[in-house]
């Protein structure tokens, strides 16, 4: 076959003139904020099977405290409100970027960190207070569920602290540069996407623990 | 010296200590000479013909998926010795344990050589195996220059080697885990299995899994956005079809497995009661998580196995794939119902009647398009021209092969059968049925098919054959008795037999073994001799077999921007075509070529990975926490390189086309 | 080319077959594992309906269309048929479904919990039929049978008498294991915390050869046991001179039992402490932490997967015992 690719021209004239490569400079989109997508699809699954795992744990107290007992619904409520507001001020950081304004991009982005921080803090309150009565993840299955889930949304919430700082320093030193606008997409997509999945920590453990 | 050392050593060395070298196992110590003696001998070559600095810029350090898709596999027929290596002896105890005989491994030592083998050869030889090759075939396939993520290829590759080395650091320091390879709690708890083998099992795991969920993504973005101009969905290549649906379903599966070791982890390391037997844990629950990811697996191996046949297949019998459409259609099915079966790996752990009857059926589902896959193949060969090439001979090979072991997997999910045969070794007969016959058939195919692509010379085809005849052959030998043995009651894992009647057929799968080692043997004979007459295997066309998709345009081994000009696409056999109307490479007009540049951050996150993973095992908390805090470090670091990337010249890019047209 | 080896191969997996057809799966002596044994054949000769043909045709295919036949019609463009499609999807559909309505008949038929309703062919279940109950404990690395109606215990040994069905209860000590029989019927996990239920009726007298086939830890090889099929008379001297044995089976003699150990002789318990069996399944047989009815606030059960099962053993398999 290979003598075929060398033959120039030799009787192809009665099929029509098909063009087999693209001439000029070729460039395939940008796949990062995509990419991102999927990873964050694939972080959901991980949500969801700490979900279902609370699911199927989150009643088997083994005689220690009831979800009722130990969940205090309103540092939950002031937390919630912190990680929301939070979503929006983000929502404001980006808006200030698409106009290409640095000094108010970053402001708000300051204040979503602490925002952000505020319910790291509280949410660390809460854990400490629930180990030092005895209520800690290894008491029964449903603390050990609670906490691992509550938690690991905690630790991300927590890994987005630490991008937002990552992210402040690489805004000051290059300014809205295309590369550092994609990053603040992708965490912008990434803070969205924890509110989401707190929205759920909140109905379905705080919620349903303290109403059931 | 002073009373505090006793706590600085725990504080450094956690609890490992002297006793954890098994040097009073000779096995062991005649391996661990064997290894240290091998790896002298290749670090001493490397270092006397001075190719660290090569292997480094060229290899280790490279975003290139062409050789980051070759070290995949490199790495994956190196732990396909390990995890031989585990089968032999396994074959060897059972051949001889019968009676008054107790065989020469005691339980502690045989119980982690059958965990290992399932794990190496699952997780680091037909893993490593396919993401090798759709990381080498796919964006050539595609008409693209590289995957969508370059650097986050080459560290999920380093993940990878870093959780294999992990696993295979068990061999020497400590014990791996004596659980079986899905370590099913209760028996893989802390109770059951103080020591550091299953966790060996949860960090190797958990590490390599990271590096497979990345390449996962890292692939799916590639087949989304980077497909040459005029390749619609319809018109990919079906290798490119199954591989974009074998990724999608590692990220589905994958994020199921990394939360539930990580919750096993947690049992273990913070005493939390997920899966134990008090304070309300729920071992069942592990059961069904394990394997909502672990069938799904399955699919993920054997879909890009599918479609290395197809491609062998039709371009073998030069002749248009037949079906193209249902093909595609049935590997979006089985993708999709791959995720509703799940339940019939424990039919019998007491499910009600109604549960297990719609796994068994949904398991029979399967079946269908699966069929009507095998079907299109023996159609694509009918009114062909079948040229027996060593791939197309694998390809006869797996459908014989695989049909049988189709059959016996559709048997076990009818729940009253499987109350027979379930954990029986008729059931292991069956899945190394699918998995030799399915996965690495195709497999061997593949690497036998797109070498001269890789290299630009043929393998050699003699060797290839004797290969492939002592692979067949021995694995009738090995398998069939199984299934036999099965039908006898014989449970898979033991490690002693009473009834000496059973002796024969285990002497019989072991003489299949030795088969499958000379088999082995000569497939290293083959890649020697290939090297060794590499002049004479030259191929100068890059188009060796006549193939029909776009790889097989551009030069073998193909430039590092693949294509000097990218393709337009306009048929599902996009080269066929091109060649059916005299298309030649263009030899001017070149224009810059935008390419990533290499970089070492992967190969230090994955040996910070390893080390943490190590210290992981070994409570060495300090040690820990430092090199996770590096690997932080090291990775946000990363991100304030912006440099990431050049221009190929257009001079050099012709410069480099004239030589290969000239070829 | 490679015809005669692959002849071989098939003459070797003839000889395999016929071998098979005296294995203990093939020829068993309970009704259940008859069914299944029936159920197995007829699946495997259903599946062979489509199995051989692509097998030959595949076979006949790669020869006939070989390079070097030129007699043999060539057509490189030949990729579509809308009537072979239909059929490469239909044949394998009929197939599933036949063998699907199969499954479903079956599976619920032989429902390890659902009571028996024959003894053996043709020998419809007796109304007044009264199962013998027997409670198996999965040890490491030994199994213990309970029988509450004889008051009696038994390590690594069980006898049932002919054609009068069992009905088992199992849970295990510490980690799951496998019970089977395969003369009599198909295997259900002994898992701790938890009861599954197997009903069985052995139909010919016997030692047949039982054993745990989940492997459970380092003493899983030696987890055997022999189960006696015997006439009414034998096994009533068989509990007879079993009750013989002083030894009761106690809190603390079980505790002693319970201790991981390998290759356990048979021993018999000639009384058992009340309500032992239930500890057990409780965990309970140590008061502690682990003891689970003490621990369980009194709620609808949560159950994961599994309480989806059917409704006539809801509670049983995966819920806590209450």
């Amino acid at each position: 076959m290979s003598d075929m690719t060398m033959t120039v021209g030799g009787g192809s004239g009665a099929q029509e003139a098909l063009n087999f490569h693209v001439a000029e400079d070729h460039h395939p989109e940008n796949a990062t904020l995509l990419g991102f997508w999927l990873y964050l699809m694939s972080d959901c699954l991980i949500f969801a099977c700490l979900f279902a795992t609370y699911g199927v744990l989150g009643r088997e107290y083994a005689g220690g405290p009831s979800a009722q007992q130990v969940l205090e619904l309103p540092i939950v409520a002031v937390n919630t409100t912190l990680l929301l507001l939070s979503s929006i001020t983000y929502g404001f950081a980006v808006l200030e970027m698409q106009h290409n304004r640095r000094g108010p991009m970053m402001a708000w982005l300051i204040v979503t960190w602490l925002l952000g921080a505020g319910f790291i803090t509280l949410e660390l309150t809460e854990f400490t207070h629930l180990v030092s009565i005895g209520a800690g993840p290894g008491r029964s299955a449903f603390l050990s569920s609670f906490f691992t889930l509550v938690g690991t949304h905690g630790l991300h919430v927590t890994s987005g602290l630490i991008w937002m700082i990552v992210l402040l320093v690489q805004v000051g030193k290059k300014g809205l540069i295309p590369a550092n606008k994609r990053r603040l997409m992708c965490l912008s997509m990434f803070w969205h996407f924890l509110d989401v999945v707190w929205v759920g920590v909140f109905s379905f453990v705080y919620l349903m623990g303290v109403l059931a | 010296m002073t009373e505090h050392s006793p706590d600085l050593a725990k504080l450094i060395f956690g609890r490992l200590s002297l006793d954890d070298i098994p040097y009073h196992e000779p096995i062991l110590i005649f391996t661990f000479i064997g290894v240290a003696i091998g790896a002298i001998v290749v670090l001493g070559a490397i270092t006397y013909y001075r190719k660290w600095g090569y292997l480094w810029s060229e290899w280790f350090t490279s975003v290139d998926h062409k050789k980051i898709g070759i070290m995949y596999i490199v790495l994956a027929l190196i732990m396909l010795l390990r995890g031989f290596a585990d089968a032999l002896m396994m074959r060897g105890q059972q051949a001889v344990a019968f009676g008054a005989h107790e065989g020469y491994l005691p339980a502690s030592h045989y119980d982690q050589i059958f965990t290992a083998h399932g794990t190496i050869m699952i997780f680091f030889v037909a893993m490593p195996f396919i993401t090798g090759l759709i990381n080498f075939v796919m964006p050539l396939q595609i008409g693209s220059r590289d995957v969508a993520f370059p650097f986050l290829n080459n560290f999920s590759f380093w993940m990878t080697v870093s959780g294999a080395l992990l696993v295979m650091a068990s061999l020497f320091i400590g014990v791996f885990a004596r659980t079986g390879w899905l370590a099913y709690p209760p028996l893989s708890e802390l109770p059951a299995s103080p020591d550091s083998g299953v966790d060996y099992w949860i960090w190797g795991l958990q590490i390599a899994g990271v590096g497979t969920t990345l390449s996962g993504i890292n692939m799916i973005a590639t087949i989304v956005k980077m497909r040459a101009p005029g390749m619609t969905m319809m018109k990919m290549p079906i290798f490119t079809w199954t591989a974009l649906l074998a990724n999608v379903l590692i990220v589905a599966a994958f994020p199921v497995l990394t939360a539930t070791l990580a919750l096993l982890a947690l049992d273990r390391y913070a005493g939390t009661h997920f899966f134990t037997n008090d304070l309300g844990g729920n071992y069942m629950m592990y059961i069904n998580l394990i394997w909502v990811w672990g069938h799904p697996e399955v699919y993920i191996l054997v879909l890009p196995a599918f479609g290395v046949y197809s491609e062998v297949t039709s371009t073998f019998s030069r002749k248009r794939l037949f079906g193209y459409a249902s093909m595609v259609y049935a590997t979006v099915v089985i993708a999709v119902l791959s995720y509703l079966v799940w339940l019939h790996h424990f039919f019998t752990m007491g499910s009600g009647a109604s549960v297990n009857s719609f796994f068994g059926i949904t398991t029979m589902i399967i079946s269908i398009p699966t069929g009507a896959k095998i079907f299109n193949w023996m159609f694509t060969m009918y009114r062909g021209r079948i040229v027996y090439d060593v791939a197309m001979l694998w390809v006869v090979a797996f459908i014989v092969t695989f049909v049988i072991g189709g059959m016996t997997g559709v048997l076990l999910a009818v729940p009253p059968a499987d109350f027979e045969l379930h954990n029986s070794l008729f059931l292991i007969a069956h899945f190394h049925n699918v998995i030799i016959g399915g996965v690495l058939f195709g497999m061997f195919a593949g690497v036998n098919y797109w070498f001269p692509k890789a290299f630009g010379f043929r393998l050699d085809p003699f060797w290839g054959k004797v290969s492939f005849w002592f692979w067949v052959v021995g694995f009738y030998f090995a398998f069939m008795p199984l299934y036999l043995l099965g039908l006898m009651g014989v449970t898979r894992r033991l490690r002693h037999f009473d009834d000496a009647s059973l002796q024969i057929w285990f002497q019989l799968a072991a003489f299949g073994a030795i088969l499958i080692l000379l088999g082995i043997a000569a497939m290293i004979v083959q890649f020697a001799v290939s090297i060794l007459h590499r002049e004479k295997l030259r191929d100068s066309t890059g188009d060796p077999w006549h193939g029909r998709t776009l790889e097989w345009s551009t030069s073998s081994p193909p430039p590092p921007y693949n294509f000097a000009f990218t393709p337009q696409v306009h048929d599902i056999d996009a080269w066929w075509q091109m060649k059916q109307h005299n298309w030649r490479r263009p030899v001017q007009g070149f224009l810059p070529i935008h390419m990533p540049k290499n970089t070492g951050t992967g190969v230090y996150l994955a040996v910070l990975s390893f080390i943490f993973g190590f210290a992981m095992v070994w409570y060495m908390w300090l040690i820990a926490a430092i090199s996770f805090v590096a690997l932080l470090a090291v990775a946000i670091h990363h991100t304030f390189n912006y440099d990431r990337d050049y221009y190929i010249p257009a001079d050099e890019v012709g410069r480099v086309e004239a030589v290969r047209a000239g070829a | 080319m490679s015809m005669k080896t692959l002849r071989g191969l098939l003459l070797l997996a003839l000889t395999v077959a016929l071998t098979g057809c005296h294995t203990v799966l093939m020829s068993p002596s309970g009704d259940v594992a008859r069914q299944q044994r029936d159920l197995i054949i007829t699946s495997f000769v259903l599946m062979l309906l489509i199995v051989v043909p692509v097998i030959v045709a595949t076979l006949v295919f790669a020869w006939r269309y070989r390079e070097s036949n030129h007699k043999a019609h060539y057509d490189p463009n030949w990729d579509h048929s809308t009537i072979v499609e239909l059929m490469i999807w239909s044949a394998p559909l009929l197939i599933i479904i036949a063998l699907g309505a199969i499954t479903w008949v079956s599976t619920h038929k032989l429902d390890p919990y659902r009571p028996l309703d024959r003894i053996a062919p043709g020998r419809v279940m007796p109304v007044d039929a009264k199962p013998l109950e027997v409670d198996v404990v999965a040890l490491d690395w030994k199994w213990l049978f309970i029988y509450p109606e004889q008051n009696l215990a038994v390590v690594n040994e069980m006898a049932a008498p002919v054609d009068r069905p069992v009905r088992f209860k199992l849970t295990a000590s510490t980690v799951m294991n496998s019970f089977f029989i395969p003369a009599l019927a198909g295997q259900i996990y002994a898992m701790p915390g938890m009861q599954t239920t197997l009903q069985a009726v052995i139909n010919r007298p016997g030692d047949y050869w039982g054993m745990s086939a989940n492997y459970s830890g380092a003493g899983f090889s030696y987890m055997n046991f022999t189960f006696h099929g015997m006439s009414e008379d034998d096994f009533a001297k068989w509990v007879a001179q079993a009750k013989s044995h002083g030894d009761t089976l106690d809190q603390a003699s079980y505790a002693t039992l319970e201790a991981p150990s390998q290759r356990n002789p048979v021993r018999y318990y000639g009384s058992v402490a009340p309500g032992l069996y239930q500890s057990i399944l409780n965990r309970c047989v140590q008061p502690g932490p682990s003891c689970m009815n003490m621990l369980r606030v009194p709620e609808p059960s949560g159950g994961g997967e599994a309480s989806a099962s059917s409704d006539s053993h809801a509670a049983m398999p995966m819920a806590h015992p209450q």
